[in-house]
């Protein structure tokens, strides 16, 4: 099978003299829990967007299950962005509702269930709700999804270490064996054993691409120890 | 509840001897079926690929089998199991006697001690 995502000679500028991405090629084989990290302001973010269709490339070009981003993509990319965008008036049930309309491979009664085991209400208005339990909804919606790839803009950044690790699990528990997920972050020590494999962002570049044990094998240090000191400001 | 692994090991490398542990302690008894690996990983907070690595690697060493359609198991070979504890025994001995040395002890006097404290445990 051809990999589920593939970027060539990826650049993006804002037109500012400055290059967003320059230059990358990278590509991910099915079936495994991506990394995405890189200190501010390196351009996980950009690359996210791309992917997503939400910017489009300066140069190069990105092929998501052999297509350009656009609708039929769209169909197989479950997406958590990193700001929140749900209307805050709307009730948890209008957002199934949603989803469900949007979305052939949502399945209502996973999304239910783990509601459910979150003891929130589907009449709770978002409003209502705290941030934390509002990024916890969030991704519920985008992990009831059968989807084929799952990025995820720091799922874990606003939430307390407890929901952090229920956040953890849910993404273990509900993507299928097939899927692949991407998700960025700068909480590496919290995530790393979850991850097949990381990648380095730095100037819009890609510094490294192993997976967690091939870097502690050859480092003989974590991942978290690693970013440290590639990023030592 | 998330397993304690540490930070400079690789992590499958981790599961594998946290694995031979259960095995050796009878957490897992001969012959015991193992929980699937989605459910392992989920356990110990780990990457589903990484626990089947670990579990792969103990079957290479003949201490799990798996059976096409029904799962995984714990060997039933018991002479395997006592093996390994002896060798894990021993492998705490040497580590043992190394940081009793590195106190400056000699060897009367870590076995005085030895002594003391394994009388102070039958007591309590």
């Amino acid at each position: 099978m051809k990999p589920i995502l593939e970027c060539y000679g990826l650049s993006k500028t804002y037109g500012n003299g400055q290059w967003a991405l320059s230059n990358l090629n990278l590509s991910l084989e099915r079936g495994q829990i991506v990394g995405l990290l890189g200190p501010n302001g390196s351009g996980k973010t950009t690359l996210i967007k791309l992917i997503n269709d939400l910017l489009t490339p300066t140069e190069g070009s990105i092929q998501i299950d052999g297509n350009l981003p656009g609708i039929e993509t769209k169909k197989i990319v479950s997406y958590l962005p990193e700001r929140t965008y749900l209307t805050p008036s709307w009730k948890v049930r209008d957002l199934i509702f949603y989803f469900e309309d949007f979305y052939e491979d949502f399945r209502r009664d996973r999304a239910q269930q783990m509601l459910e085991a979150l003891g929130i209400g589907l009449h709770a208005r978002l409003r209502t709700l705290s941030k934390g339990t509002r990024e916890k909804v969030q991704l519920v919606m985008v992990m009831s999804r059968d989807a084929s790839l799952y990025i995820l803009d720091e799922p874990i950044g606003g939430v307390d270490p407890a929901a952090r690790d229920y956040i953890l699990n849910t993404i273990l528990t509900n993507y299928n064996e097939n899927a692949t997920i991407l998700l960025s972050t700068h909480l590496i020590s919290d995530i790393e054993n979850i991850l097949d494999r990381v990648i380095f962002l730095q100037n819009g570049q890609i510094v490294l691409n192993a997976t967690v044990d091939e870097v502690r094998v050859e480092q003989k240090k974590s991942v978290d120890m690693l970013f440290r000191e590639v990023f030592r400001c | 509840m998330t397993w304690n692994l540490d930070n400079n090991m690789p992590i499958y490398l981790q599961l594998m001897e946290r694995i031979q542990r259960d095995i050796i302690s009878g957490r897992f008894g001969p012959g015991d079926k193992l929980p699937s690996v989605r459910e392992l990983a989920v356990e110990a907070a780990v990457n589903p690929n990484t626990m089947q690595k670990a579990l792969s690697e103990l079957e290479r060493g003949g201490l799990v089998y798996s059976q096409r359609t029904s799962g995984r198991f714990i060997t039933e070979d018991e002479e395997l199991i006592k093996e390994l504890k002896k060798e894990q025994a021993e492998k705490y001995l040497v580590e043992f006697m190394e940081n009793m040395r590195s106190l400056g002890l000699k060897e009367e006097e870590i076995r005085a001690l030895f002594e003391d404290a394994w009388k102070g445990e039958k007591r309590a």
